[in-house]
């Protein structure tokens, strides 16, 4: 152990986004050789606050101070000079180059002759050489890295940050791509680094792993620090109840749907042809019910739905529609037996941006139903009966907006996810799945989303809605699937639905105690 | 206040003003350039170039490019050119196939223009291949083939001429004073103009180049849209080599090189948008005119013709400049 007592002291970190505190006075202190874990539910803080100490953002109050000495750290490349070094939880490996030049990136070796500076070939491959050796990894530093599978490009990404000799190292979920004994090397590594004094900031939802590796856990919740315990004092109990403890607010319109026993939705064992992703998964949903799915980042909630919409391919697995089976092989399959499915990144699969609110509104039905929006007898569009059409549902979802004609591009977030929800409605469907519907907008008209879900569910249809907002799951759904690592991890239900055992769900997957069926 | 409004009409019209600066420029040097005649033979020379732009047109809303265009009206030029001679023609180039009405090179040109948009398409859309690098392998493949195709005795690699009376009509007659090429040009322009803003086709397509991604989760099948943008703008190009053959009574492999940058340019310059989703006939329509302006004009107050390179590149970089202002403005 060194003398110093940290090695790293973030105080009173503040950060604010335009109409967010993302971080309110936390602070963070991490002794040196040890594995100090960052843990809290999505959008903690946790990623803001390692990004404030690795210089991506500029913290707005608090100082960091690094080996005892204050410092400002305002890019990545100070923080590397400080012997700080960040993994990141979405990594971008140069694929076409070898894995000595990524690890090298950026300070390849040279020798200068002729005032030009050559590739020090030898060098490069022989440093990388060492650094692999030393973590026992078993990879040849002339293979390209694009050859290698993604686990290794994240032991790739630990033996470049390595080789920086960093002394506190930045984890961000680095098991969420890795199999089993991937896991079982890097904690081999971790367990190294620690002997060499590297202090190890890891943030991870697996409470299983957190309590193998870490020596203090420090939980952060809204943008504040809960508190700093040593991990030995810490059971999976103790570490979900610190981790929520929020209060429910009145922020959801009276429940007054009520679900009936008529089942109206069933998946049968669906499994994704990638052994990552969902995995056997079966639940069923009934007429005029709301039902969540809950889980983590990266537990393949999405994944699994866009696949039941025709999106993505399903190996093995049924799915029912009143008790038929269907065979959906694209979205058209899907909203012709009236599905609908709200995709969780607007920008990227939902608005079609240079496009009218008209347009955007009229996108599905009129591409499955032609024939509605056709003058009598001709092939041609009836612009009146698209544009009463549109404007019924620019009035029944209240979307602010100049006129019809206006981009989808231009409106604000929430306006925007109405017009979209306005799409589908518009179809008709039976089966609504919403993938975090009130994303990024504000809260009257996540408000209105609200009474929009109550409205379908009193009128028979199913309301499947993926949200990682743990009081809009808890609050709308009538019954939540909680999803971990591609499966189904349980289903909650009446009184069941407690913050508590829907995170211990979300972050434990036990085959035998979930009983999965098939 | 009134000249913010001012200038943001200039940015909004720069296309017009653009175009009747250079009229009036032209006109004061040559005041015999405002004639009917004129305005007669510059849309007859923009007739074919018309056609390369309505099918780019379509290419770019559903957010591609078709840089084969200009090679395939080169090969349809050919082609039909080919089955166009004369039968006492001492070149002919098919000497054992009879007599055939004056349609059937119109319709091979329009079939082969068809078929090499299917496998454009195809390269692009199953393949994955990026469609500008997709343009690069076919146009390669398509001059190869053209000039091997020309290289058939008799003919032995020489430009196609003694072209029957009936086809040359076709590129140089008129009914009630207008030139066929022109009806061509226009019936184009209005089946473009009706598919883009009347049927759901058209939407789609607009949806497709708008945001891929969103039109797929829409339920619209991006494939078939691609295929048919391809398979339309190929049976265009190739009808177009067709005219430039019936107008210049000639045809031979070199025709229409490069045509497909100023179709695209047209298409810019009128508005449409590189990554898809936007653009209209009347601007594209309006792009064309302007390149054909320059041409003509140029030409007309006697002005070396290496200036219209620079004049036309110009153009397009300030157009494109002014444009990209008035999406900047906007977010």
């Amino acid at each position: 152990m060194s003398d110093l007592k940290y090695v790293l002291e973030a105080a009173d970190i503040t950060k604010t986004f335009p109409g967010v505190k993302a971080l309110d006075k936390v602070s963070l202190r991490v002794r040196p050789g040890t594995v100090h874990a960052l843990m809290g539910e999505n959008g903690a803080g946790k990623s803001t606050l390692m990004k404030c100490i690795y210089g991506i953002y500029s913290p707005d109050e608090g100082s960091i101070r690094v080996n005892g000495d204050e410092v400002q750290i305002h890019n990545p490349r100070m923080a590397m000079d400080l012997g700080i070094s960040m993994i990141h939880q979405e990594l971008h490996p140069v694929r076409p180059q070898t894995a000595a030049e990524n690890i090298f990136l950026g300070r390849i070796p040279y020798k200068k002759a002729a005032g030009i500076r050559w590739v020090d070939k030898d060098r490069l491959v022989n440093e990388s050489q060492k650094v692999f050796d030393r973590l026992g990894l078993d990879i040849d530093p002339k293979q390209k890295v694009g050859e290698l599978s993604t686990s290794y490009c994240q032991l790739i990404e630990i033996a470049r940050a390595v080789s920086f000799g960093a002394k506190i190292i930045i984890m961000d979920e680095p098991t969420s791509s890795l199999t089993e004994t991937e896991t079982e090397i890097l904690f081999r590594i971790i367990k190294q680094l620690k002997e060499e004094n590297v202090a190890i900031i890891y943030i991870s939802h697996k409470i299983d792993e957190i309590l193998q590796i870490s020596d203090e856990i420090t939980i952060m919740r809204d943008g504040q620090l809960v508190g700093t315990w040593p991990a030995k004092d810490m059971t999976t109990d103790t570490i979900v109840s610190r981790m929520v403890g929020r209060e429910m607010n009145d922020r959801f319109p009276p429940r007054t749907h009520k679900p009936s026993n008529e089942e109206l939705f069933r998946a049968e064992g669906l499994c994704s042809p990638n052994p990552h992703s969902f995995q056997n998964v079966s639940f069923s949903v009934r007429k005029g019910e709301i039902f969540g799915i809950g889980g983590l980042v990266g537990s393949q909630r999405s994944e699994l739905m866009e696949a039941i919409f025709g999106l993505r391919s399903i190996e093995a697995g049924k799915i029912f529609i009143n008790g038929k089976e269907v065979h959906i092989r694209r979205p058209l399959d899907a909203v012709r037996n009236k599905m609908a499915l709200l995709t969780e990144d607007r920008r990227k699969t939902g608005n079609i941006g240079p496009a009218s609110i008209a347009d955007n509104t009229l996108v599905v039905e009129q591409n499955v139903n032609p024939g509605r929006y056709r003058k009598k007898g001709l092939p041609f569009i009836d612009y009146a009966k698209r544009n009463q059409d549109a404007q019924k549902y620019v009035d029944k979802l209240s979307v602010k907006t100049p006129s019809l004609k206006t981009q989808i591009q231009t409106l604000s977030g929430g306006n925007q996810q109405k017009v979209l929800l306005g799409r589908w409605l518009l179809s008709e469907p039976d089966i609504l799945i919403l993938d975090e519907p009130t994303r990024g907008i504000d809260v009257g008209a996540k408000y209105e989303i609200y009474e929009l879900m109550e409205e379908m569910a009193r009128e028979g249809k199913c309301v499947v809605m993926i949200s990682s907002e743990m009081p809009e799951l808890m609050g709308m759904s009538d019954r939540i699937m909680v999803m971990c690592e591609g499966h189904n991890s349980g289903i909650l239900e009446g009184n069941e639905i407690q913050e508590e055992r829907i995170m211990l769900l979300a972050s434990t997957y036990k085959a035998e105690e979930t009983g999965e069926q098939k | 206040m009134n000249t913010k409004k001012i200038s943001k009409l200039l940015v909004n019209n720069i296309l017009y003003i653009c175009l009747l600066l250079m009229i009036a420029a032209i006109a004061v040097a040559s005041p015999s350039f405002l004639s009917l005649r004129v305005l007669s033979d510059v849309l007859i020379q923009s007739a074919p170039k018309i056609l390369l732009a309505m099918g780019m047109l379509v290419v770019i809303i559903a957010g591609g490019m078709d840089m084969t265009v200009g090679r395939l009206a080169g090969l349809g030029a050919v082609l039909s050119g080919t089955f166009a001679q004369q039968a006492t023609y001492y070149l002919k180039f098919w000497p054992s196939i009879p007599e055939l009405p004056i349609i059937v090179p119109i319709l091979v040109s329009f079939v082969v223009g068809l078929v090499v948009g299917c496998v454009t398409g195809i390269i692009i859309s199953k393949l994955s291949v990026p469609a500008f690098l997709a343009g690069l392998g076919m146009q390669q493949i398509l001059y190869g083939g053209n000039l091997l195709l020309l290289r058939k005795e008799p003919n032995s690699s020489q430009p196609l001429a003694g072209f029957k009376p009936e086809f040359t009509a076709f590129g140089t007659g008129s009914v009630f004073g207008i030139s066929y090429l022109i009806i061509v040009a226009v019936v184009v322009m209005a089946v473009v103009f009706i598919l883009l803003n009347m049927t759901t086709l058209g939407k789609n397509i607009y949806a497709t180049g708008g945001n891929r991604e969103a039109a797929k989760v829409a339920g619209i099948n991006v494939f078939k849209i691609d295929m048919f943008v391809y398979m339309f703008s190929g049976a265009l190009a190739s009808l177009a080599g067709c005219m430039l053959a019936a107008r210049t009574g000639s045809a031979n492999a070199s025709f229409a090189e490069g045509y497909e940058m100023d179709a695209i340019a047209s298409c810019i310059i009128g508005g449409a948008s590189f990554a898809g989703g936007i653009g209209n006939v009347p601007g594209a329509f309006l792009g064309v005119i302007i390149f054909s302006v320059i041409n003509y004009g140029l030409t007309f107050v006697g002005l070396s013709s290496y200036w219209q390179y620079i004049v036309k590149g110009l153009i397009i970089v300030v157009a494109v400049a002014l444009d990209m202002r008035k999406y900047s403005a906007k977010n």
